[in-house]
């Protein structure tokens, strides 16, 4: 049988009626398509595409279980390795990681990995009871900072050793950057809600509403008899341009703009947190968090324009997300760049004055350099703008643990095969180590440090 | 689910409460604040601390009522629970090397300005307090500052209890007769600080302000609570909710503040009205 060179298209929501609700923009494969998708798998016996997955999932054992119709099977093969299957199946970017290596994409489009991951992960949620059995403890204590995707794969992996691990959350929800990043139609946060019950079932404590660094510190935890501490507190600070008029109303971190939409849910009739309603929105800035914050804007009824300072192909985004993006009607304004923002008599942004850019040779990053075109400015009238330039990670764990090393711009300093800290018995992972990067890099780390503490207490 | 375990109406718009919370209670320092949230779907609002008791657990908040959340707060009882309460946040008021200070309150400021007073007071330093009410009604707390200051003036805008006129008079009296305070410490509405800086300016004495600013999670993620400040000719951009409340006044860009402040202002006054005829209606 000849093998289909295209991967079977992703059922969507037609863009003019999703711009409309908040809704799951990706509708799934339904178990016929997951079944034909995964017959496209060569099963390959050097099996590239495990190597390209952070967490090491055997993609093709579980798809092999698909195409056979054994979907729990299946399920149980990915949850072997990890722990958050149903979020990743969203918002990994398997086009540079696991479907960049599949063998058929050599000539052909790669399998759909991250579909099938996602159709395995919703068929066990639909159809399976959560399993109510705890480990057997094993009386080791280790305490978790933070709830967001390194933290919660650190926790899940050791609370299935038997460790008595408990989850310490500054927000009033479990979930981190899943729960106040990633929006309602990229990632539904009853899929988040669903992972974190699984890691309660498994004897899981989560603490919300502590501020390590504030409400407690490193030091108290391990004074609390906690024998070792992950940290998981993500890149939480966000970057602003300094240039005039970023302190008018109306102008936004991305952050700011995003966690008053999906954590506080300002985008409901009867939301208590205020959003404004705004008529054009630009959005500054080229990656995932930009896409997510100008489809945000565009379900609030704005017009809304992606800024960004270099071309299309430059864009960091995911380019599903770009396309999404595009779909729904987004202008993008490339080659541009701001350079102030004006405001109106009452304080309210009404403009914001831009730059031409054009590219010239690579800089550090490997990317083509943006030079500015002198005298192109031009304006763009705006009531918001959204700043969507990066984030770093928040000093707050820093500046109150002594011996806790970092890099210049905060990052946590670790072993890499490890994640060990600096301090005894302190690990870290994801973005508070790296910067702001992917869920499943975040997970890769949350995973190598539970090995590290497991191996670590169990001597003891 | 945090206790309201006690509940006392201060006047007919400001609510002192207790609220079991032992964590924050034995890390919280004046100048330091907390977020709640009443109920779940509930907004995140920041309130300053107006004391704590390590010992029973408890941390005392202090609110005006003011808006959707401050009313919905206000309703709920003594035992009755609320869904949040986070801290403490924020940098403490510095003290150290202070000996002798002046505290300028202002309406529902002075029950963040009390602890202040009261740190200063236990520390051993002369503390000077001026607090300012719209009228005799509203009058707050004046036992307690009678109580941690060495002198007291309360002021009224109408004259109708204390002196008449603004925190501002008996201030430039106290530096024009040559009372050298090693600093003015000011908490209340933005104007009034504004105003305290500038009567402190031509006497060269240090003060400063505490903000509270719109925020959301209080630990540096929003942005939100941003600011400028003015440092020898340049502009810096702080996050009130990591690097204050506290700020240097004569750094802070009040006028930018007080405009940030105003950013939902229609949609807290309509949230306001629904929530208010929310509690008629029942």
């Amino acid at each position: 049988m000849a093998i289909n060179p295209k991967k079977h298209e992703m059922p969507t929501q037609a863009p003019e009626k999703r711009i409309l609700n908040y809704d799951e923009v990706a509708l799934g494969y339904t178990a016929e398509i997951a079944i034909e998708e995964a017959k496209r798998c060569l099963n390959c016996k050097n099996k590239p595409c495990v190597a390209g997955c952070p967490v090491n999932i055997d993609i093709p054992n579980f798809i092999m279980k698909i195409k056979d119709g054994n979907f729990e099977d299946a399920y149980q093969s990915i949850a072997e390795s990890s722990s958050l299957p149903a979020v990743c199946g969203r918002v990994c970017p398997q086009e540079t990681q696991c479907e960049m290596k599949c063998t058929l994409g050599i000539k052909f489009e790669p399998v759909g990995i991250g579909r099938l991951e996602r159709f395995v992960a919703d068929w066990h949620n639909a159809n399976v009871e959560a399993s109510q059995d705890k480990p057997a403890s094993n009386g080791h204590k280790v305490a978790v900072v933070g709830s967001g995707p390194s933290g919660l794969t650190c926790a899940g992996d050791l609370a299935k050793k038997g460790y008595q691990v408990t989850v310490f959350e500054a927000l009033h929800t479990a979930g981190g950057v899943l729960v106040y990043g990633i929006p309602e139609f990229r990632l539904p946060k009853a899929i988040v809600a669903k992972e974190v019950e699984g890691l309660k079932n498994l004897g899981v404590e989560i603490e919300t509403n502590v501020v390590i660094g504030k409400t407690l510190t490193i030091d108290e935890l391990f004074d609390m008899g906690y024998e070792a501490v992950f940290i998981g507190s993500g890149a939480g600070l966000p970057k602003f341009m300094n240039i005039p008029g970023e302190s008018l109303k109306g102008v936004y971190s991305a952050n700011e703009f995003l966690t008053r939409i999906n954590l506080m849910k300002a985008y409901k009739d009867n939301g208590s947190t205020p959003i404004q309603h705004s008529k054009h929105v630009a959005v500054v800035g080229g990656g995932n968090v930009a896409m997510d914050a100008a489809r945000c804007a565009k379900r609030l009824g704005a017009d809304v324009s992606v800024v960004y300072r270099r071309t299309e192909a430059e864009l960091p985004a995911r380019r599903e997300e770009v396309e999404h993006a595009m779909e729904e009607g987004i202008n993008f304004l490339f080659l541009t760049n701001p350079v102030s923002i004006s405001g109106d008599d009452k304080g309210f942004v009404n403009k914001i004055t831009c730059l031409k850019m054009q590219l010239s040779e690579p800089d550090e990053s490997g990317r083509a350099r943006p030079v500015e075109i002198p005298g192109s400015e031009f304006d763009i009238e705006v009531d918001s703008v959204i700043m969507s330039l990066g984030t770093s990670p928040n000093p707050l764990i820093k500046n109150t643990t002594a011996g806790l090393e970092t890099q210049k711009w905060g990052g946590i300093i670790v072993e890499e095969e490890t994640g060990l800290t600096s301090r005894e018995g302190v690990y870290a992972g994801g973005d508070a180590v790296t910067g702001a990067a992917t869920v499943i890099l975040a997970m890769g780390a949350g995973k190598t440090a539970a090995n590290a503490i497991d191996k670590k207490l169990s001597a003891k | 689910m945090y206790k309201i375990v006690r509940k006392k109406n201060l006047n007919p718009t400001v609510t002192q409460m207790e609220i079991d919370a032992p964590l924050v209670a034995k890390k919280a320092k004046p100048g330091q604040f907390i977020i709640l949230r009443v109920n779940d779907d509930g907004e995140r609002i920041p309130l300053t601390i107006a004391g704590s008791n390590p010992v029973e657990g408890t941390v005392k908040i202090i609110f005006q009522i003011v808006g959707a959340t401050t009313e919905l707060l206000n309703h709920k009882n003594e035992g009755e629970y609320i869904s949040d309460f986070v801290g403490p946040l924020g940098v403490a008021t510095h003290t150290d090397g202070l000996k002798k200070v002046c505290i300028v309150g202002g309406g529902v400021g002075c029950a963040i300005a009390m602890p202040v007073a009261e740190e200063f007071h236990r520390l051993g330093a002369n503390v000077t307090s001026i607090i300012g009410f719209r009228n005799k009604d509203i009058v707050i707390l004046e036992e307690e500052f009678t109580a941690c200051s060495d002198k007291l003036v309360l002021m009224t805008d109408d004259g109708s209890y204390g002196r008449h006129g603004n925190v501002t008079v008996p201030l430039k009296e106290m530096l024009e007769a040559g009372e050298k305070f090693d600093m003015i410490i000011t908490i209340g509405p933005l104007i009034m600080m504004k105003f305290v800086v500038a009567t402190a300016k031509p006497f060269d004495i240090p003060v400063t302000v505490s903000m509270n600013p719109i925020m959301i999670d209080g630990t540096g993620m929003c942005g939100g609570c941003r600011l400028t400040l003015n440092q020898n000719g340049k502009k810096v951009t702080k996050f009130a909710c990591v690097d204050g409340p506290d700020f240097n006044g004569y750094e802070v860009d009040f006028d930018e503040a007080m405009s940030r402040g105003r950013m939902y202002f229609d949609f807290e006054r309509h949230a306001h009205e629904e929530t208010c005829n929310l509690f008629k209606n029942v």
